[in-house]
């Protein structure tokens, strides 16, 4: 049993409650100090099926999902089948005394007897996994209490009186487990969210006031949240009638002067291209975040990947400036978000968050966010003297953009090729200046790039023998790959990791590719995609790569089953 | 007051004789009559010669893709509710490419309105059927004839109960006039489906042709449903022109320009503060 952190599993089928339990459970070990990362693991259908919400709870930071569990919250018989072979040494199974533990170290719950109507058995079942792990109760009374609030003071009681029973009732078992230590210090206030989550609230930090969706998965839960919290500040949303519509709806609320963001994944993206070309074209400032699942088309729904970094850089017809964020922890969902906003304001071009439903739904403790730390956000013009062009030549490429209505200067948007004043045109010297115009954005962008951050084992970067090559959601398997690896003392490892993918400049970190011994990319994907994108921007080829594209997120454990063979 | 002058005039692309000029005329003139100044108004089109409309007058313009002149307009309205939006479309762009959005933009029932400079024939890629092209009518990507049963667009929006349904035509530019006028001042969505002859390409629907079949309609009343769809479904050797169909809705509207909008720091801060 480890000490410093322990991995609790609730399974079952869906629409049991699961997600509810493992809500609750997280957000009380979040409130008692815990650290804590949450994968979600579910399947494409509304009813039954085998899902799983697991949440590993540290007293020290936790980087990655562990693959053995430690506590087993079993809703049906089918999850003891499923995940029993994940048990580590000293583990307990939590089942309703109805199901077959099948001999294992089990705390076998009454719920018949402990709740009162099998609507309770979610609350009775965080009270029991409450107590087995040393919780205290009180940390969930105010939890169901905040919870139910809004449906009355029954309601709040008969919720409590359950959790209390269930959480006593574990007192009076004699069972065999050992918990984890609790956090050395309280680290003080902090947020539970999941990715998806940071990235609406990082939108909305930036003063994200539009947005316009068609649902799918994994994406959804960003218009939800903006929908959520923003809506009552004055957000305004329209479900499109298709991804089309969506991406077409966000450049005309843009150009009329809204902060717009569009969310979608694969399926959708590849729908909405067309459209990207248009704001790279029409100079209109747009957030796209695209959440990744397995494709090609319609994949799985409701697993993950990395494979939609060459749709996403290469998405749009013609050529124009675009910056692609990829982040790595909830955090960077946040800053990223907002940071997205910032450049396609500054530069008015789209802007990329490129997610995947691993980071999208993981549930993560942060910090709260800085949010005065936030660089101010650029804003369109009101008025402008006129004569006023809205393409404009200057050094920079970035011309005065104007909102229409607030004076009597008319502001003209065209997807064709236009001069400076907006008016079509096929004039080929006026081509040349526009697209010249237009690309030397991407020389503003390239000074803005946020470079890789390596994770090395002491202070010297350089000279590793081993560096693991990764990008967005993969952060946290790499470090804790990599830390193991570090503490047999055997390779020297470090891990370089890109929140930005797109543009890349060498100069950022090709000293530090050149000088290991060994570079392996890490990627979600069957190809490598980004370690081929690295390629053909520095010519630098990577000596081996360990990819995981069966749709689960990448572990420490198959990070480092797949090092075996190239080191 | 607003002077046509101040809509400008503009050298164009269009075939000498096309219906898109005197279209254009009447739009100007409606939104002088509207008394509605250039700055006031924001056109958003899609592809086609019908879509390059806005670039051969004074407004706020944004010219975008193919069939999505609609979602442009909707997020445009959005996005300041306090403006005039107007679409310009040719019939391919908006019932063909942008046909999903035409049913969406009738359901959701924004102020804005939708132009419609129907030829019966795709004007700028030369000559193919258009979903309003007739059957059997044959050009040189369907030289049996068109084989689909033309698209009635006017029977469409009436069977949805889109907010203002009308029917013109270039040939009596009063009475376009007089539609459009109409249609901008309908609060929610608007649609004028507008007979523009195409002299290149269509030699079916000609000018003469529509002369011929259009008659404006008298004594109807366009909130009787019944008879709207009834004079919806006319189209042969009558056409009514006029306004078939006009609707008691709930209007998709926002609250505020949102260029002015931006959340207070506290209200930022109890966002976050509900996920602690
Ligand atoms: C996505 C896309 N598909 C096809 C085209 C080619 N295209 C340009 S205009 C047009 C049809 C125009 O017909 P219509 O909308 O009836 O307008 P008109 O030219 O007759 O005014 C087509 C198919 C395009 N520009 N974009
Ligand atoms: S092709 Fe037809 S619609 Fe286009 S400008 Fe010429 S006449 Fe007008």
């Amino acid at each position: 049993m480890p000490d410093t952190s322990i991995n609790i599993v609730i399974g079952g089928g869906a629409g049991q409650g699961l997600a509810t339990v493992g809500q609750l459970m997280a957000r009380a070990a979040t409130r008692a100090g815990y650290h804590l990362l949450v994968n979600q693991d579910y399947m494409s259908r509304i009813r039954g099926g085998h899902n799983f919400f697991s949440i590993r709870m540290g007293a020290e930071p936790v980087m990655a999902i562990a693959e053995g569990i430690d506590v087993l919250v079993a809703l049906d018989g089918r999850t003891i089948d499923e995940q029993s072979a994940q048990l580590n040494a000293g583990a307990i199974v939590i089942a309703g005394d109805t199901i077959d533990t099948a001999g294992l170290n089990a705390l076998r719950v009454p719920f018949k007897e402990l709740a009162p109507k099998p609507l309770f058995h979610n609350v009775a079942a965080l009270g029991v996994l409450g107590a087995a792990v040393c919780g205290e109760v009180s940390i969930l009374e105010d939890l169901l209490r905040q919870t139910f609030a809004k449906k009355g003071e029954a309601v709040v009681q008969a919720n409590i009186e359950v959790v209390r029973k269930a959480h006593d009732w574990v007192g009076e078992q004699a069972f065999d487990f050992s918990c984890i230590a609790p956090p050395p210090e309280h680290p003080g206030k902090r947020l539970m969210l999941d990715g998806n989550e940071a990235i609406a609230l990082g939108a909305l930090a930036a003063g994200c006031n539009f947005v316009s969706f068609y649902p799918m998965t994994p994406a959804t839960t960003v218009p939800i949240t903006l929908i959520a919290k923003g809506a009552p500040l004055g957000l305004v949303h329209d479900q499109a009638e298709d991804e089309i519509a969506a991406i077409n709806m966000a450049i005309g609320a843009s150009y009329a002067g809204a902060r717009a963001l569009v969310a979608t994944s694969g399926g959708g993206f590849a729908l909405m291209t067309e459209g990207v070309s248009l704001a790279g074209v029409s100079e209109t400032p747009l957030v796209v975040v695209v959440a990744q699942r397995p494709g090609p088309a319609t994949g799985m729904a409701t697993r993950t990947e990395q494979a939609d970094l060459n749709l996403v850089l290469y998405s749009g017809h013609g050529e124009f400036p675009r910056a692609v964020f990829a982040p790595g922890t909830v955090e960077q969902c946040f800053y990223l978000t907002h940071r997205a906003f910032d450049l396609a304001e500054q530069y008015q071009t789209p802007m990329f968050v490129l997610t995947d439903q691993f980071l999208a739904d993981s549930y993560r403790t942060v910090a709260p966010f800085d949010l005065g730390g936030l660089p101010e956000i650029a804003q369109p013009l009101l008025e402008a003297p006129s004569p006023y062009a809205r393409y404009a030549l200057t050094d920079d490429g970035v011309s005065p953009r104007m909102v229409p209505g607030f004076s009597e200067v008319l502001v003209r948007a065209d997807s064709h090729e236009h001069d400076e004043h907006g008016r079509i045109t096929e004039d080929a010297a006026n081509r040349v200046r526009q697209n010249v115009k237009r690309l030397d954005k991407g020389n503003g962008l390239m000074q803005d790039v946020i470079g890789p951050e390596y994770y090395g084992p002491d202070e010297s970067d350089e000279g590793a023998d081993l560096v693991l090559l990764c990008w967005g959601s993969s952060l946290g398997a790499c470090l804790e790959a990599a830390q193991t690896l570090n503490a047999k003392g055997l390779v020297r490892t470090t891990v370089l990791h890109f929140s930005q993918v797109y543009p890349l400049r060498e100069e950022q970190f090709m000293d530090f590719l050149e000088s290991a011994g060994q570079v392996v990319a890490v990627e979600g994907n069957a190809t490598a995609q980004f370690a081929r994108l690295v390629a053909r921007e520095t010519g630098f080829v990577v000596t081996g790569s360990v990819l995981r594209f069966d749709g689960r997120p990448l572990s420490p454990r198959y990070i480092l089953k797949g090092l075996e063979s190239i080191v | 007051m607003t002077s046509i002058e101040q809509y400008g005039q503009f050298e164009t692309s269009w075939c000498p004789g096309c219906g898109n000029f005197p279209l254009l005329e009447s739009l100007k003139k409606a939104l002088m009559r509207l008394d509605l100044p250039p700055h006031r108004v924001m056109v958003s089109s899609g592809i086609g010669q019908a879509a390059k409309a806005p670039h051969y007058m004074h407004c706020h313009m944004f010219n975008g893709l193919h069939g999505r002149s609609l979602p442009v307009a909707q997020g445009m309205k959005m996005a300041n509710p306090e403006m005039t939006v107007i679409c310009q479309s040719g019939d391919g762009c908006v019932y063909g490419e942008g046909g999903n959005h035409f049913l969406a933009a009738i359901r959701r029932n924004m102020d804005i309105t939708l132009l419609v400079h129907d030829n019966q024939i795709y004007g700028l890629t030369k000559g193919q059927a258009s979903p309003t092209t007739q059957r059997g009518h044959v050009t040189k990507t369907q030289p049996g004839g068109a084989p689909s049963e033309a698209f009635n667009p006017v029977a469409v929006a009436v069977a949805m109960k889109a907010g203002f349904v009308a029917r013109a035509f270039t040939g009596e530019p009063e009475h376009l006039t007089e539609m459009i006028v109409q249609a901008v001042s309908h609060p929610g969505f608007s649609l004028v489906d507008i007979f523009q002859p195409c002299v290149s390409f269509n030699k079916v629907n000609t000018f003469g042709w529509y002369k011929e079949h259009c008659r404006i309609i008298e004594d109807h009343d366009p909130t009787d449903w019944a008879s709207a769809m009834a004079l919806a479904d006319e189209f042969g050797e009558r056409i009514p022109l006029g306004v078939l169909y006009r609707g008691e809705r709930p209007v998709l509207a926002t609250s505020m320009p949102l260029a002015r909008h931006r959340y207070g720091a506290d209200a930022l801060v109890a966002v976050l503060e509900s996920y602690a």
